[in-house]
């Protein structure tokens, strides 16, 4: 702080503590809704206190869901989207460790046409070639499969290149000493690179897990079965009941349990959150 | 490119090590990005049995759809509506939470995890704020004589889809601008300071144009996350009605091909799309290689 203003002071707090209360109402909100019976929401105004239907409306969605709007019990979407979540992280951080290693610590030819490839990646996010990944997906026979849901999300430029940057700052002594006592290739990274690279793993694994978490478009293409539902399109299910209004205290309640996850990875692992998101940017 | 200085002899193992990561790139990317430049020069017939070859009549047709424009409109005023909420709003906070010396911290916390909510969600939360039978918002603005309505009123659409897109980006863009705060030099601040600038000046004339790297960068990612990354946000929200009012192009592309089956001009809007991205990622690039800097 340079000088003492006691009145900026007072209006940055000000700033800062207006800004919180946008960025959580919302959710209170959600959160509000999600301990009230049905009946609450006739009278034509959400309610701003907790109700008494919390583990009611809570255990009624995570056992048996709601059949009448095709949405399996949330606790199985819960299982899908954290099974997801996970293989998509560690797939693309694994392919990702090998095909910089292969990139930094060889020499072959086409080298930089491997390096271009995987770099187009970036370029074309699902979004913009929905139909003919939808077909190859389907020609596969990959639909309503857990390796349709995560294999073609796989690919990662970003983690390549971060694993990339990280290789190149690796002192070359270490594996010319790796070499000189007479480890292979697969033994220096195992036993060398790969301890190195710990910390960016875990902040990777971290940004990577919500990526996952919070994928829609892809899920909602694929899959048919509520066996395979994510709990984020499943949610949608619920909510897009066409002939009347959803049932919101129930809506609610698996809308927090959606977000809970993630934001809790987020919060208890912030350092690693934060470290991740500004490697991977770079 | 560069390697490292010593380098393993091996001559197929490198291959064996790209190989998961090209194979998912090629069948899961390159292959079906190719289809879609393939069939956005093609014509089907309704039956699926003949495909012509038709040059450009996709696009020509395209451009010369109203809805299609109306969509390009409504995207530019989506993007850059979102880009400057969003980032006003986050710098706005990332400076003050840059002058609070203790409680720093729970301050950012707090900001920080809606970066983990879903689109979708987000578009849920804000759907049942603004819904105009139960929502609180439209309850509040009545009593300012506003009647809220999405459902019919264009313009609300694209408000509601608006506010909400920029909620869920504050904790990106706040993350990045204090980190970028952290970076000027208080030596700078404090020699102003000392000159008798006042803290608003020094932020007009200090800080913000050292910020520009960090601005400039976040205004790419904020025009990508408003085009590609908020298709569940409108799904949750306005499904892009009333009367295509909040029909963005990732929306338009997906229902057009996905819902409406009118696979060559999807796959048009898909090139198009392709397009876009590809720019943005080259500005991105261009802008890393060297900085905006005064």
């Amino acid at each position: 702080m340079v000088e003492n203003r006691p009145w900026l002071s007072l209006l940055t707090h000000l700033v800062l503590i207006v800004g919180v209360v946008v960025v959580v109402f919302p959710v209170y909100l959600a959160f509000i809704a999600s301990t009230h019976g049905s009946g609450d929401f006739m009278r034509g105004l959400v309610p701003l206190l907790p109700g008494p239907h919390m583990l009611e409306n809570y255990g009624r969605m995570l056992t048996q869901g709601i059949s009448t709007a095709g949405a399996p019990p949330v606790s199985i979407m819960l299982m899908n989207s954290t099974i997801i979540a996970i293989v998509i992280a560690v797939g693309k951080i694994a392919i990702s460790l090998l095909s910089a290693y292969a990139i930094v610590f060889f020499k072959f030819p086409f080298r930089l046409l491997a390096f271009w490839t995987i770099f187009i990646t970036l370029m074309l996010p699902v979004e913009v070639r929905i139909i003919p990944t939808f077909a190859v997906v389907a020609n596969l026979g990959l639909l309503n499969s857990y390796v349709g849901l995560t294999l073609p999300l796989i690919a990662s430029a970003t983690a390549t290149f971060l694993f990339r940057q990280f290789f190149l700052t690796v002192p070359d002594e270490l594996m010319e000493a790796a070499r000189v006592d007479g480890a292979g290739p697969m033994k220096f990274f195992r036993d060398i690179l790969l301890p190195l690279s710990r910390t960016n793993i875990a902040a990777l694994f971290v940004i990577l897990f919500i990526y996952g978490w919070v994928q829609y478009l892809w899920p909602l293409l694929v899959t048919t079965d509520s066996r395979y539902y994510t709990v984020v399109m499943g949610i949608k299910r619920l909510a897009a009941t066409a002939d009347s209004e959803p049932l919101w205290n129930l809506v609610m309640a698996s809308v927090i349990l959606a977000m809970l996850p993630p934001v809790l990875v987020v919060i208890f692992m912030q350092r690693l959150f934060v470290k991740g998101l500004v490697d991977t940017e770079k | 490119m560069q390697t490292k200085r010593t380098i393993f002899p091996n001559k197929l193992l490198p291959y064996a090590l790209l190989a998961p990561q090209l194979a998912v790139t090629l069948i899961f990317f390159i292959w079906p990005a190719a289809q879609a430049v393939k069939s956005s020069f093609e014509r089907e017939d309704p039956f699926g049995f003949r495909t012509t070859f038709i040059w450009f009549e996709n696009y020509t047709r395209l451009f010369s759809e109203p809805g299609y424009l109306n969509s390009l409109t409504k995207t530019a005023i989506f993007a850059v509506s979102v880009t400057l909420l969003s980032m006003s709003l986050s710098l706005l906070l990332a400076v003050a939470v840059n002058r609070v010396l203790k409680s720093n911290r729970a301050y950012t916390t707090l900001l920080v995890w809606p970066y983990a909510v879903a689109p979708v969600v987000v578009g849920i939360l804000w759907w049942f704020m603004f819904n105009p039978t139960i929502g609180i918002a439209p309850y509040m603005l009545r009593g300012l004589g506003i009647d809220w309505n999405h459902r019919v009123d264009g313009n609300q659409a694209m408000i509601l889809v608006v506010i909400a897109a920029s909620w869920k980006q504050i904790s990106y863009n706040f993350l990045f601008f204090v980190a970028g705060l952290q970076s000027v030099p208080q030596s700078l601040n404090e020699a102003a300071a000392i000159d008798g600038a006042g803290p608003f000046k020094r932020f007009w004339t200090i800080v913000f144009p050292l910020l520009s790297p960090t601005t400039f960068f976040l205004l790419i990612v904020n025009i990508n996350y408003a085009m590609f990354d908020t298709f569940g946000l409108i799904d949750a929200t306005t499904n892009g009605g009333p009367n295509q009012a909040t029909n963005i192009l990732v929306y338009k592309v997906y229902a057009d091909g996905f819902l409406g089956l009118n696979i060559g001009s999807s796959a048009a809007q898909s090139v198009v799309l392709m397009l876009i991205v590809i720019a943005l990622t080259a500005i991105q690039f261009r802008y890393i290689e060297r900085r905006v800097q005064y």
